[in-house]
């Protein structure tokens, strides 16, 4: 399972294909096959088949407008949540470290509650009034937790920037149960299920919407790997080698909180993802962050798309809400792997 | 080759968008550094010696340029280290700390390959060729045998060898280290000593040493600066620099100074509280 070699890093581009060759293709598959399952079996074939008009395939309509958004949905939260994840945890140099520890998950729940308890009804660009609200919350915990951090115009510390963040979120949580307090009662239901986290979204409008948060923050990934693997040494170390810490820390922040902020305005804070799916990767891949990013990404979107089908199925017609499941798997095969490949 | 020139330093509010690290106890305090010149002459190892607090980590990280001076300036090669861009400045000069803790399970080819990093271009991977430089510089520190090895599972003598070879594989003519020994054994303490002695006459690497370990700084050191209170007390040739008259004023120790018969160099014994 292990794809690191004791020969070390001539054989690096190689690990690299094969470990986003290898997740790629898991993604994709999950994909195609988890819209096939769901009450009415379809047939891949079928949804393929060119032979009669969109309009007459019934299979081809039920894969691509019934079931296909929530896949993609999926695909985008989980895969986003897991890169947050890790990104987070090489920052904060902390494995305990998420996409919600700096209150950026709280954010987007307040100002998502906020939206429902005002009633607010407003469509911009094909988005709807809670989850553009719950964005603008995600981005305005982040700003808060930076602004603290950084008040005294120096670099930020991480042990500032963690404890602001949880602070931050404990607050944020308490304003939010304050709102939950005094709405009434179908709010606060509607405000509930949010929280719980559904990948069932309307069509592919909010999709197309969330991902242009999320394309801008993985060009801010994607110059992140090699810089986290010095960070996760200490500032003053990657300092020494040469990294420019401060611009770091802001690529970082500034895209790990507009990935995170994205995934949880499109689903709600679906938990677990960000947190156990970096850990899984580093133990299959190793501790380069030039290989753990990518894979948490692609592992991501096929975890949670995997996660999701079981919600939507397990016991259907009812629909679980998919934070539930995503604990339920992923706690016993994380402790599994934890302690069958401990040290 | 680097010159440090009436060079003052307080943990004042910084520059804004200059990095300053923060979080550590010894950084809170109003260390300073006031008005202190030297220079660090090619191929010599210079010891920054002094009792805790008297700025010797303080007056390391100006030479490194993680810090600017408030007042004066460090020049390397005449040129002003502050003015120097991060990777430039990483590939003139190397850190060793104290002590390196990773997060993740990182081999120790791994770590050492990450000296590489000033040298290469965003998005390059390292080559054969920096696979060569790491795999020289484990063999440099005697840790070639555990490149494979996670890092976190080695001993504390191990992490530090392999520490130093990373800072070798970075290139670097000058070598900053800061309490490379204080926190291993006696043994580890003398095989690191011995080590750094051996890179300098082997390979002429530059070296500014902080410690307060006065017995390392005499066996390895050929020059010395002494710091009480963030000022130079005493610098020189080491022989001409630890003498008791100085260790009484840098110390607050009273000391016996002798060449050792059966070490055959310069030795300081304690004696007791000044």
């Amino acid at each position: 399972m292990t794809l690191s070699l004791p020969g070390g890093r001539s054989d690096l581009r190689r690990r690299f294909a094969l470990t986003v060759g290898g997740f790629g293709a898991l993604a994709a598959a999950a994909c195609l096959f988890a819209p096939l399952v769901g009450s009415t079996r379809i047939d891949l074939a079928r949804v393929f088949d060119r032979s009669q008009p969109f309009s007459a395939n019934v299979d081809a309509q039920i894969f691509f407008v019934a079931r296909l958004p929530r896949v993609l949905a999926s695909a985008l939260v989980g895969g986003s949540l897991a890169a947050a994840g890790a990104v987070f945890q090489a920052l904060l140099r902390n494995p305990l470290a998420s996409p919600d520890t700096l209150g950026v998950s709280a954010g987007a729940a307040l100002g998502a509650m906020i939206a429902i308890v005002v009633h607010a009804d407003f469509v911009v660009l094909g988005v709807s009034a809670v989850p553009l609200a719950g964005f603008a919350g995600s981005i305005g915990a982040l700003a808060v937790v930076y602004g603290l951090s950084t008040a005294r115009q120096r670099g930020t510390s991480t042990v500032t920037l963690l404890l602001a963040g949880v602070v931050l979120s404990a607050l944020l949580s308490a304003v939010n149960a304050f709102v939950q307090y005094v709405a009434d009662f179908a709010e606060t239901y509607q405000a509930v299920r949010w929280l719980l986290g559904s990948l069932d979204v309307a069509g592919y409008a909010p999709i197309a919407a969330a991902s242009v948060p999320t394309a801008i923050a993985a060009v801010g990934f994607a110059t992140l790997p090699r810089v986290l693997n010095l960070m996760s040494l200490g500032s003053d170390a990657a300092a020494a080698r040469g990294v420019d810490v401060a611009r770091t820390e802001r690529i970082a922040l500034v895209s790990a909180s507009l990935a995170t902020g994205a995934a949880v305005s499109l689903a709600g804070p679906v938990s677990f993802v960000g947190i156990i799916v970096p850990h899984l990767v580093r133990l299959i891949v190793g501790a380069d962050h030039r290989l753990v990013l990518p894979a948490s990404a692609l592992f991501g979107a096929a975890f949670l798309i995997g996660c999701d089908l079981v919600a939507r199925t397990i016991i259907a017609p009812v629909q679980l809400p998919v934070g539930i499941v995503t604990a339920i798997i992923g706690g016993p095969f994380f402790l599994w792997l934890l302690f069958t490949r401990a040290r | 080759m680097v010159r440090i020139d009436n060079v003052s330093f307080s943990y004042g509010p910084a520059k804004a968008g200059h990095y300053v690290r923060r979080g550590a106890i010894d950084d809170m305090r109003p260390s300073v550094v006031d008005g202190v010149s030297f220079e660090v002459r090619r191929g010599t190892i210079l010891g920054l010696l002094g009792p805790n607090g008297s700025g010797k980590t303080t007056l390391l990280r100006l030479v490194g340029g993680t810090l600017t001076p408030k007042v004066g300036r460090v020049t390397l090669d005449g040129v002003d280290v502050a003015r120097l861009p991060r990777r430039a400045l990483a590939r003139a000069m190397a850190v060793v700390p104290q002590e390196t803790r990773t997060t993740f399970e990182f081999s120790v080819l791994d770590l050492v390959l990450m000296g590489r990093y000033p040298h290469l271009r965003p998005f390059e991977l390292e080559g054969p060729a920096d696979l060569a430089i790491a795999r020289d510089a484990l063999a440099a520190t005697g840790t070639l045998a555990l490149e494979s090895r996670p890092f976190s599972t080695l001993s504390g003598g191990e992490k530090q060898r392999v520490v130093i070879a990373a800072a070798l594989a970075q290139a670097a003519d000058v070598l900053l280290l800061d309490e490379p020994t204080a926190s291993l054994d006696l043994r580890f303490q003398i095989e690191i000593g011995a080590l750094l002695r051996r890179l300098n006459r082997d390979r002429g690497t530059t070296m500014v040493l902080a410690t307060h370990d006065l017995n390392l700084a005499t066996a390895i050191c050929t020059d010395m600066v002494m710091l009480r209170a963030g000022r130079v007390a005493a610098s020189g040739p080491t022989a001409d620099v630890v003498t008791a008259a100085n260790i009484r004023a840098v110390f607050d120790v009273d000391a016996d100074v002798q060449v050792h018969p059966r070490a055959g160099r310069v030795t300081v014994i304690p004696i007791g509280a000044g």
